[in-house]
């Protein structure tokens, strides 16, 4: 009765730390396909599409996953094959370089504009 | 005089808006982008349709000559509407056509074959979409041109046209 016990506690355990794996991998899935645009259904993402397209590109982010693969490589691996367009947050490159530097222009030109300000009402 | 140069703005303003969203009617809503450099061909394993045994990416393109993947499915009425483009194509020697059958009912995908007749030199089978993912694909029908270095070289969203055929035929010059 005993040994029956130890192994239902084992089976119990290995259970345990598979569900919590699967669902480490599920939870990787969907933050992949989250920053990830569906390019047949613009305007939703991978993760919210339920287009064939996006259907099958959950299946592959999991797959890749399986196969040992990180994050930033899958964005790499999906950039080659369809542009930088299909991730929702870009990188810095001479396509986004207004994307990228024009909110610090308008805080640096908005920050200077309220300093003149603030000096002069001093004065 | 604030009033007329505000009147001014707003009228400009609306037409600025008005030639943006007339202008974007005539584009297409589907964003391709543009992959001018050749990309690697993607490795991986499938099932041939109709000898129904594994084969893997190296040995379709195992020969030293210009591929084009099609893919395809029974189920897609542009796939038919551009089959005599591809069996067209398939009468070039110096070319091999592979079938990419895209999540089909194969006896389907074969009956469609037989009536339709096959350009395919091989047929594999991409059950869950994941084989035409990694070639870059969106849909179906889409075609690949593969020379001979194993590099995609073009790629053809939508049906083949007349249009097509002739530039692939000049690519393999």
């Amino acid at each position: 009765m005993k040994t029956l016990k130890f192994f239902f506690i084992i089976i119990l355990f290995l259970n345990i730390i598979t569900i919590s794996y699967a669902d480490k991998e599920d939870q990787l899935v969907i933050k992949i396909s989250k920053n990830l645009r569906c390019l047949i259904c613009q305007g939703q993402s991978i993760y919210d599409s339920q287009s064939d397209f996006a259907v099958s590109m959950k299946l592959l982010i999991s797959k890749k996953i399986k196969l040992g693969l990180n994050e930033r490589e899958i964005y790499k691996q999906l950039i080659d094959k369809y542009g930088e367009w299909i991730v929702y947050d870009t990188g810095l490159n001479k396509n986004t370089v207004i994307l990228w530097g024009l909110p610090v222009l308008l805080f640096l030109v908005g920050g200077a504009i309220i300093l003149k300000k603030l000096v002069f009402r001093k004065f | 005089m604030k009033n007329k140069i505000l009147f001014f703005v707003l009228i400009f303003f609306l037409s600025f808006c008005f030639l943006v969203l007339f202008k974007s009617l005539d584009s297409s809503s589907i964003y391709v982008p543009e992959k001018s450099e050749e990309r690697e061909l993607p490795e991986f394993v499938s099932t041939e349709l109709f000898l129904n045994e594994e084969i893997t990416s190296n040995e379709i393109f195992s020969g030293n000559e210009f591929y084009i993947l099609n893919i395809w499915a029974s189920w897609c009425a542009p796939c038919r509407e551009e089959h005599p483009q591809l069996m067209e194509l398939s009468k070039n020697p110096s070319l091999k056509i592979i079938g990419l059958n895209y999540k089909d009912d194969p006896k389907r995908a074969k009956k469609f074959l037989k009536e339709l007749g096959n350009p395919f030199s091989i047929t594999v089978i991409d059950k869950k979409g994941i084989i035409a993912i990694e070639f870059g694909g969106y849909g179906i029908p889409e075609t690949f041109v593969i020379n001979k270095d194993k590099k995609i070289i073009k790629t053809y969203i939508g049906n083949l046209t007349d249009d097509s055929i002739k530039q692939i035929n000049s690519l393999l010059k």
